[in-house]
């Protein structure tokens, strides 16, 4: 067999690469913080999720936030509980979301379509309603679930971890999952995360998830009960929200509801369409622009503005800050709305798809011939 | 049975505003095929218009206050009560209703605009699309209003002479002290007029019979060489006007607030899912029924039987009928099967 | 005499519409048979009940002694009935290649199998199966590229190749030659004719084309307003003085 630039052996050395040496290429970006790196690795697992679904199957879930709250809330739990080594947090985080993916799957897949995306919506409001109100004492309503010092921690008691005087840390057998060591743990896991997610899509099961979206209805008659198959990936889709949600009470234990909130679906599907629904990397890209360039507007104000445009003349300098002001600090939503419209309108297909335009482009210009396009869309890595 | 008959009212009065919004989601549904996920953000507009307006006409400027001897002390007075005294005054009382003058311009402008811009571009593309750019759009017009607005609630007021509580108590032969707000009232009693005109303007004009038709079966239409552009375009307006008269009127009840749309949207959407895409008279239907379901969940008595019940009723009544009616309750066949 | 499928007194209204009147039919295994009849005589709607896009009001509808009626769609497919359609239903985003191994696995892997740790790359069974089905049908040069990028003509070819590649025990076939030209119809004939002595595949075709109907058909039914109105050999049925009748006022076969 001759090894492509295709091959998963190839393209996991790359990520892995990549991922493990982001400290480094961060720096380049200004984006070196261990808190930013982690929020791009977990965003990242959240959207290969998502693509997972909608990517394969094309059903739009408006919903996928209540997964994301129940991974942290469990993680919680189980900080609270039993242990804070973070095992234990992840996997129940993981499994959890799971069995809500399964009910809230169930009852949503009897529909296609629009009504599929209501439906999913119409749940996760349940969830996040329920979350502030009634499941408070499950939940602690506003104010989020927290750690306290009087937690029980039985597992830890158990084995005589030593209670140190403040809210213990989250740690992975002693390692503290704090700074570099925390993004790192992250990074693991989104390699594992991307690894299956590769495997799926280059599975017999990952083409018939893709044969859903070209054509359901034929895929009923040439054999297929497509409805077990719509649910598993609505179910991996699913625990991978809720392993991304139990990640982020590993580098900062606390689930609050607006996690849940129907604005957080909404990021994971700009994410996913951003980068390129139904690609490999896509998603991942897309999760990384989204939080890089959060991170980056969101902190500026119009001070940085005017020294930003400082170069140029007084007025034009003027001009230019009142036009961006509105798009950045506070405003960085609006940005996002932009983007998102943006993208859908003139890039149906992602930031993926612009690449390759781009680069066919400046092949033709440089004489090369044009490459062929992909014969199967899900291999456009 | 007091405690009912206000509740009654109250779920009235919300479904009202669930059926307005409903309506125009319903209607750009049946008849251009578009799912609109910022159709909350034009009922958040019709709002702002109010709020807009009143601003305007009272703009004001510092003159010395003369109530006030023992030293210098300005306030603000607006232009209109200096120009036409007590008429300007009058004027300023009554802005939310006046602002309807305001609105329908305003909101049909941007209905066109928007159709023109926009949708007009989507109308061949999937379903996720439209909703992922009026999403988007939503984000866009919500973020901008909190940018020119801010982010706090702006109080309004009810003319003062309905700023009141109405004696229905009293009207119906029940306990005296049974009051209710003489505005929601009137909000109760304005959406209905809206709901009975649209229905009478697709019903008994020519424009409303194509449109119609359009519902009924969309390529036809276009077939029979009959211009459905511009009809679109009129029928997105007329869509936009209704969710922004909604928008506008509530203003009193609701202090408008930049993310109101969203909060309304996800509710109107169930509304327009439960009554059926595409349905009419299932959006009203749905409005309203969805409006006292909850207003009957949110009393205590029915709290204490299952707590939390006021929060998730309508989400939970909407998951029923989709799935026990997946068309919904007045949806036809055909419409948005796959 | 033992019949593979058998249709009995099936009916089936669509309004005030009687699409189907008591239709009865008895399929016998092995042979061809051919449904003709003039437009809007109910042949689209016989075969709708029989793999289970429809539900008949009435009447039933028996496969190898099993009753299909409210059997599941990929139950039927699974049962050994496979359909193939008037107007392409492929999947149009997918490769010609992915087309025609999708139904080989869903022969191969039942109604449901999840194995996402297995390579698509490793299913060289099914692979092979696909490209020797193309260059059946002299789409193998074809195999890359994407299904809706196609011509008609190609498309229902195939479209032909996905029912084939099943080998079902039954295969009911909607047109399977409309909008093809002449030597792209040969070949189909051609193609059936050699499926049939291989595999000895039973088939119902419905067809407007004679000429195709008379190369292929062991027997035929012709189909008017709902009714059968006769059913036999080639010879039988050019010789019915009902079925011209039935053909009257009709404009020729187009």
């Amino acid at each position: 067999m001759k090894i492509s630039i295709k091959s998963n052996l190839i393209i996991m050395l790359i990520f892995i690469t990549i991922v493990l040496s982001a400290p480094i290429w961060g720096k380049v970006i200004g984006a070196a913080y261990p808190d930013l790196l982690q929020k791009f690795a977990i965003f990242a697992l959240f959207a290969i999720g998502f693509n997972i679904l909608f990517g394969l199957t094309g059903y739009l879930s408006f919903g996928h936030a209540t997964f994301l709250g129940v991974g942290s809330y469990t993680a919680v739990w189980m900080f609270k509980l039993f242990s804070m080594n973070v095992l234990p947090a992840i996997i129940l985080g993981t499994l959890m979301s799971g069995v809500f993916a399964y009910i809230i799957g169930y009852l949503s897949l009897r529909r296609s379509g629009i009504y599929f995306s209501i439906l999913t919506l119409a749940f996760a409001q349940m969830a996040y309603s329920l979350a502030y109100s009634v499941l408070t004492p499950i939940t602690n309503g506003e104010t989020g679930l927290q750690l306290s010092q009087q937690d029980p921690r039985y597992l830890d008691a158990l084995f005589g971890v030593a209670v140190s005087d403040g809210l213990p840390s989250t740690n992975f057998f002693g390692l503290s999952m704090s700074g570099y060591s925390g993004f790192y743990f992250c990074a693991v896991i989104l390699i594992i995360g991307f690894y299956v997610s590769l495997k799926i899509f280059r599975s017999p099961y990952g083409l018939k998830l893709t044969a859903i979206k070209s054509n359901q209805k034929r895929m009923k008659y040439t054999g297929f009960n497509t409805r077990p198959y719509l649910l598993s990936a609505f179910m991996i889709s699913g625990m991978y929200a809720g392993l991304a949600g139990s990640l982020m009470a590993v580098t900062d234990p606390l689930a609050g509801a607006e996690r849940m909130q129907w604005t957080a679906s909404g990021e994971v599907v700009l994410m996913t369409i951003l980068g390129g629904a139904g690609t490999l990397i896509g998603p991942i890209l897309g999760a990384v622009i989204i939080k890089y360039f959060e991170n980056i507007f969101s902190a500026l104000n119009t001070a940085e503005l005017h020294s930003i445009f400082s170069f140029m003349p007084k007025f034009m300098e003027n001009i230019f800050v009142f036009i961006t002001n509105p798009f950045v600090g506070d405003g960085w939503h609006l940005m996002l709305g932009v983007l998102f419209m943006l993208v859908v309108i003139f890039l149906p297909g992602g930031v993926l798809e612009g690449l390759g335009k781009v680069t066919n482009l400046f092949k033709r210009i440089l004489g090369f011939k044009s490459t062929k396009q992909g014969a199967s869309k899900g291999e456009s890595s | 049975m007091d405690a009912i008959f206000l509740q009654v009212l109250n779920g009235l009065d919300k479904g009202g505003a669930y059926a307005l919004i409903a309506l125009g989601l319903t209607l750009t549904f049946g008849t251009l095929g578009i799912v609109n996920f910022a159709h909350g953000a034009l009922f958040m507009l019709g709002a702002f218009c109010a709020v807009l307006f009143n601003k305007i006409i009272t703009f004001s400027v510092k003159v010395k206050d003369e109530s006030i001897t023992f030293f210098d002390a300005y306030k603000e007075q607006p232009y209109l009560e200096i120009w036409w005294g007590d008429i300007g005054s009058t004027i300023i009382d009554y802005s939310i209703p006046l602002s309807l003058l305001f609105t329908i311009p305003v909101m049909l402008l941007i209905g066109v605009i928007m159709e023109r811009g926009l949708i007009k571009h989507f109308y061949k593309r999937p379903h996720a699309d439209q909703i992922l750019v009026t999403f988007g759009l939503a984000i866009v017009i919500q973020e901008l209003i909190r940018t020119f607005f801010g982010a706090n609630p702006i109080p309004s007021s009810a003319p003062a002479i309905v700023s009141g509580s109405a004696a229905i108590g009293a009207w119906f032969g029940l306990n005296d002290s049974l009051v209710y707000p003489w505005w929601r009232l009137i909000y109760l009693v304005f959406s209905i007029i809206v709901i009975f005109a649209v229905f009478v303007f697709l019903k008994f004009t020519t424009f409303g019979m194509v449109v119609r038709a359009g519902m009924a079966d969309r390529e036809t239409v276009g077939l029979l060489g009959i211009n459905v552009q511009k009809r679109f375009t009129i029928v997105f307006g007329l869509a936009t006007v209704v969710a922004g008269l909604a928008g506008a009127m509530y203003a009193p009840i609701l202090p408008p607030n930049y993310h109101m749309g969203m909060d309304f949207l996800v509710l109107s959407f169930v509304v327009v899912v439960v009554g059926g895409m595409g349905s009419l008279g299932g959006a009203v239907f749905a409005g309203f029924m969805l409006g006292m379901l909850q207003s009957f969940a949110s009393m205590n008595e029915v709290k204490a039987i299952i707590p939390g019940i006021d929060q998730v009723i309508i989400y939970l009544v909407a998951v029923i009928i989709l799935l026990i009616r997946p068309r919904g309750l007045m949806g036809r066949e055909g419409v948005m099967d796959d | 005499m033992s019949y593979i499928l058998e249709i009995k007194g099936v009916n089936k209204t669509f309004g005030g519409l009687h699409a189907l009147a008591d239709v009865n039919l008895q399929i016998e295994e092995g042979e061809t048979h051919a449904i003709i009849g003039p437009n809007g005589a109910g042949k689209s709607t016989l075969l709708n009940c029989c793999i289970g896009r429809l539900i008949p009001d009435s009447g039933s509808v028996t496969f190898n002694g099993k009753n299909m009626i409210g059997m599941e769609a990929h139950d039927i497919n699974h049962a050994g009935m496979v359909r193939v359609f008037q107007t392409p239903e492929i999947f149009p985003d997918l490769s010609i290649l992915d087309n025609v191994m999708i139904p080989a696995l869903a022969k191969r892997d039942g109604t449901f199998t999840f194995n996402p740790f297995k390579k698509m790359a490793d299913q060289h069974d099914i692979h092979d199966e696909a490209m020797s089905i193309l260059r059946d049908f002299s789409l193998d040069d074809f195999a890359d590229h994407i299904a809706s990028s196609m011509s008609r003509g190609n498309k229902r070819r195939l479209e032909l190749a996905m029912g084939l590649i099943q080998h079902p025990s039954l295969l009911l076939l909607d047109e399977p030659t409309a909008g093809m030209a002449r030597h792209d119809t040969n070949n189909t004939i051609e193609l059936l004719k050699e499926m049939k002595r291989q595999h000895g595949t039973t088939k119902v075709i419905i067809e407007h084309d004679m000429h195709v109907v008379f190369s292929l058909a062991d027997r035929i039914s012709v189909l008017a307003r709902g009714h059968i109105i006769a059913t036999g050999t080639p010879d039988d049925i050019r010789n019915d003085p009902k079925v011209k009748e039935a053909y009257l006022g009709e404009s020729e076969d187009e």
